[in-house]
């Protein structure tokens, strides 16, 4: 059968910075693709290529049969592409049905939207993917989780011929993924095919037939999905020899389980409103404090409450043994708290300003000497930072919405880790971060704690809590319920404690 | 077909809390206006007030158009300047000639803000900037700088007199015709939610793959035909074409729209509430005039100016008290 997709010899430059330098692609009728890739490798701009978002400089791209020449995102949707962009790209303030349905609204008279039908088709959709809520409320009244689900169901109810999905588990929990699975499996039989990438290969394996790595800029290989290894695509993504990363043991991060004496916070039933009851936790100097659940299990209310942002209705806070009740994160700051927040867009990055800018705003204050800010040092830290995290940007002015994603979640992680802070709150902090780079953070939190600072970490990716937390705090229904320690921290420990929990409470 | 949720008083307050305050305020004057004053109440007083409020109403609601997609047209006063003069030269022809091309010349200017805004990529700021200073200058140069009288003998100036079956004047039954009608096209059809959509996100919209463009090139051209519609309230209403009128028109008109509750920064907002921003700050004066009527106290129009800015700056701070909040989310087992 001719393939539904080939993109070949495509290059793209940004102000003369190569983004693409040789990027090929080809989709097989209802095949589930995946591509992947390091930060910075140009997956999203070889997507963006595709949907006419951005212009190609050189390069084929042949859709259906014909020569594609799409130049728009309305024109790639009339196509039959439909798109989640890795950025949530919907309209927060609007209701979840108008998000849905934008762009082909039902109608009655040919002019006038037909609400109820809307209303209606939006919860039908979101029904497959077990939503059910308030389709006229604004979308941005939503954990980021739904929002994902609702960019999904969208795409997936545009009746299309292909559907690319840029990073579509970033923030779902597992269960979530499950349900993705589901629809991506139901839209195969019907032959629709699909583009996935994906920082989390073990997901390939599950879903995907095919393979095509990027690296660089350039398309390097094709796998099918039966005939390759999880070593070998890291091999392929970072240009290395599989054996040598194999030496290196790129699959294990032991957590260590020394005695912790010191506490530094202690969260003692703490209640801020019907998401969040009763919270229980301590935190210890140089450790690591997970907090597992499921969405909605209260972790980043819970964070909140730390962090000063929404008020306790009761129980208390105490911050090296005295009382602390932050009014406002100003005070959570001052007491040398900090917190990186899920929702990167919104609350994280501010597009216009360059890397540097973005990574030492909270930094400010400790960087002005006599009323000037001390570019030299500011510099020299930025620096680090970039090296430290291998920060792919093409230099430190560059403003950072043109970083690459999984690149800007590292600067904003350097934001906070820069300001030394004795407890670092991580709400999902290796989102969208390659292997290679999740490996390089979870080591950074890791020497961050051996220096005497804590931190609390909340992930929906059960792996990543287990392999960096010394504790694990179980959370559901806006209770802390139990807790695991070492060494009886396992994934398997994790689910059973979770689904415990669910069965209790029907 | 409408919004499901549209006239569910707890869910309209619930999700549009920033426009309550508008409507209380609105109850509270009327009320004590009521109370207060004998012929407040009265046809005279009412048919009056909508009558020369009417040109006020027309560009607030072309402006709320324009900030919902996150723009902004400050060249509605003095394109309403400029059609007030087209309207008055071409009062001969009668009204059925003297109005669609007075309307037609505001959304020319309109056009060209659009223009300038979606293709020229000028932010919104300094395009109708720009308009404002050059339609002031067009219509010093087209009527000489005099006010241009209309022509008594045609039905030009039946407009704010004669009424519609005897009972409502003209202008009143335009305007209400260009609320419900843009109330519509807002809330029932994609042009209006695209509007919304852009003002709530743009880069959002063009990648759901939007008609962006075609939305924002509606705005602004909607606007300019509503100061021409103003235009012509102008020349009717007072006889003359008025080239040296409109100067400040285009703030009134912002302070209704964001009085109504509509976000500054665009994608929420509403036309009644907005109707009823305008509505708002007209009444504050005809309050005041009422007072200085009694004798009492006599406030001098810039004390009134004074006394509307104090008022607004306290509807707006109930509105920013009750605004924010966070809405549940409930989860499907
Ligand atoms: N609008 C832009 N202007 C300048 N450079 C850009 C722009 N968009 C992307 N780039 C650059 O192109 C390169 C590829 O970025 P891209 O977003 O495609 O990476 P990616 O493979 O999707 O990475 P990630 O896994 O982090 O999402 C990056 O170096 C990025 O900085
Ligand atoms: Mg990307």
């Amino acid at each position: 059968m001719a393939p539904l997709l080939t993109m070949t010899g495509i290059k793209k430059h940004f102000g003369g910075v190569p983004a693409l330098r040789d990027a090929s692609l080809e989709i097989e009728p209802g095949e589930v693709h995946a591509l992947i890739g390091q930060n910075g490798a140009g997956k999203s701009t070889l997507i963006k290529i595709l949907t006419g978002l951005y212009r190609r400089d050189e390069g084929e791209v042949e859709f259906a049969g014909a020569p594609s020449h799409l130049s728009s995102p309305r024109g790639a949707q009339s196509a039959g592409i439909a798109t989640i962009y890795q950025e949530l790209n919907l309209v927060p303030l609007r209701s979840v049905s108008e998000n849905v349905v934008m762009g082909q609204e039902p109608k009655s008279f040919g002019f006038m939207i037909n609400w109820p039908e809307a209303h209606r088709r939006t919860r039908e959709i979101l029904s497959r993917f077990g939503i059910e809520i308030d389709v006229t409320a604004p979308l941005g009244s939503y954990s980021t989780a739904i929002q994902q689900l609702v960019a999904i169901a969208r795409a997936v109810s545009m009746d299309a011929k292909l559907v690319i999905m840029d990073e579509p588990t970033s923030s779902l929990d597992s269960s979530e993924v499950e349900i993705l699975f589901g629809v991506v499996r139901e839209l195969k039989s019907s032959g629709v095919s699909v583009l996935y990438v994906s920082h989390f290969l073990d997901e390939l394996f599950q879903i995907c037939d095919r393979v095509t790595i990027m690296r660089d800029g350039k398309t390097v290989g094709c796998r099918e999905i039966a005939d390759t290894t999880k070593l070998d695509l890291i091999a392929a993504m970072l240009g290395r020899n599989a054996d040598e990363i194999e030496a290196e043991g790129l699959t294990e991060l032991a957590g260590g389980s020394a005695a912790f004496d010191e506490v530094v916070l202690d969260v003692d039933h703490v209640a801020t409103g019907p998401r969040l009851s009763e919270f229980s936790m301590s935190l210890h100097r140089g450790e690591i404090v997970g907090l597992g659940g499921l969405l909605g299990s209260g972790r980043t209310e819970a964070a909140r409450s730390i962090f000063g942002l929404d008020p306790l209705t009761s129980g208390t806070l105490r911050l090296n043994g005295r009382e602390f009740k932050p009014a406002e994160p100003s005070e959570a700051i001052r007491a040398r708290i900090a917190f990186l927040t899920e929702d990167r867009k919104a609350e994280g990055i501010v597009p216009d300003m360059s890397v540097r800018e973005n990574l030492t705003l909270a930094l400010l204050p400790s960087l002005r000497r006599n009323g000037q800010i001390d570019r030299e040092r500011e510099k020299e830290l930025v620096s680090e930072f970039i090296r430290k995290l291998g920060i792919k940007t093409s230099h430190m002015d560059q403003p950072i919405r043109e970083l690459s994603g999984g690149n800007q979640q590292k600067v904003l992680l350097a934001r906070w880790l820069a300001t030394k802070p004795d407890i670092l709150i991580l709400d999902e902090p290796t989102r969208g971060v390659d292997v290679g780079a999740k490996r390089e953070i979870q080591a950074i939190i890791r020497t961050f704690v051996d220096e005497g600072h804590a931190v609390i970490l909340i992930s929906s990716e059960f792996e990543e809590l287990v392999e960096g937390a010394n504790r694990i705090v179980v959370m559901h229904e806006g209770k802390s319920v139990s807790e695991l320690t070492n060494p009886g921290i396992t994934e398997n420990a994790l689910v059973r404690a979770l689904a415990h929990h669910e069965d209790a409470t029907p | 077909m409408l919004d499901q949720n549209a006239f569910d008083m707890r869910k309209y307050i619930s999700r549009n809390p920033q426009s309550v305050a508008v409507w209380i305020a609105l109850f509270v004057l009327i009320v004590f206006g009521l109370l207060r004053y004998d012929n407040f109440g009265s046809a005279y007083n009412i048919t009056s007030f909508l009558n020369y409020n009417a040109m006020f109403i027309a560009i607030s609601v072309g402006m709320c158009f324009v900030i919902l997609t996150g723009g902004i047209d400050l060249s509605v006063g003095s394109v309403a300047a400029f059609t007030s003069v087209v309207a008055a030269y071409l009062s001969p022809y009668g009204i059925e000639v003297a109005m669609p091309l007075a309307i037609l010349s505001g959304v020319g200017f309109g056009l060209f803000n659009a223009v300038c805004i979606v293709f020229g990529r000028i932010p919104p700021f300094i395009a109708t900037l720009a308009t404002m200073l050059g339609a002031k200058g067009g219509s010093l140069v087209i009527s000489g700088a005099q006010t241009i009288a209309v022509d008594w003998g045609s039905n030009f100036t039946h407009l704010g007199m004669e009424k519609a079956m005897g009972i409502v004047p003209w202008t009143i039954v335009l305007v209400g015709i260009l609320i419900i009608g843009l109330w519509i096209v807002l809330e029932m059809t994609s042009l209006g939610r695209t509007i919304l959509a852009v003002g709530g996100g743009e880069d959002a919209s063009v990648m759901m793959g939007l008609k962006v463009n075609r939305a924002k090139i509606f705005a602004y051209a909607l606007s300019g035909g509503c100061a021409g519609l103003a235009g012509v309230f102008l020349a009717s209403g007072f006889g003359a074409g008025q080239p040296l009128e409109g100067v400040g028109w285009e703030l009134s008109a912002i302070a209704s729209v964001v009085v109504g509750g509509t976000l500054l920064t665009g994608g929420l907002g509403s036309i009644p509430a907005t109707v009823a921003g305008a509505l708002l700050l007209g009444l504050v004066f005809n309050i005041l005039n009422f007072e200085n009527g009694k004798g009492w106290i006599s406030f001098s129009a810039y004390w009134q100016m004074v006394i509307r800015g104090a008022f607004l700056f306290a509807v707006i701070l109930f509105q920013t008290r009750v605004m924010y909040r966070r809405p549940n989310v409930e989860f499907a087992k």
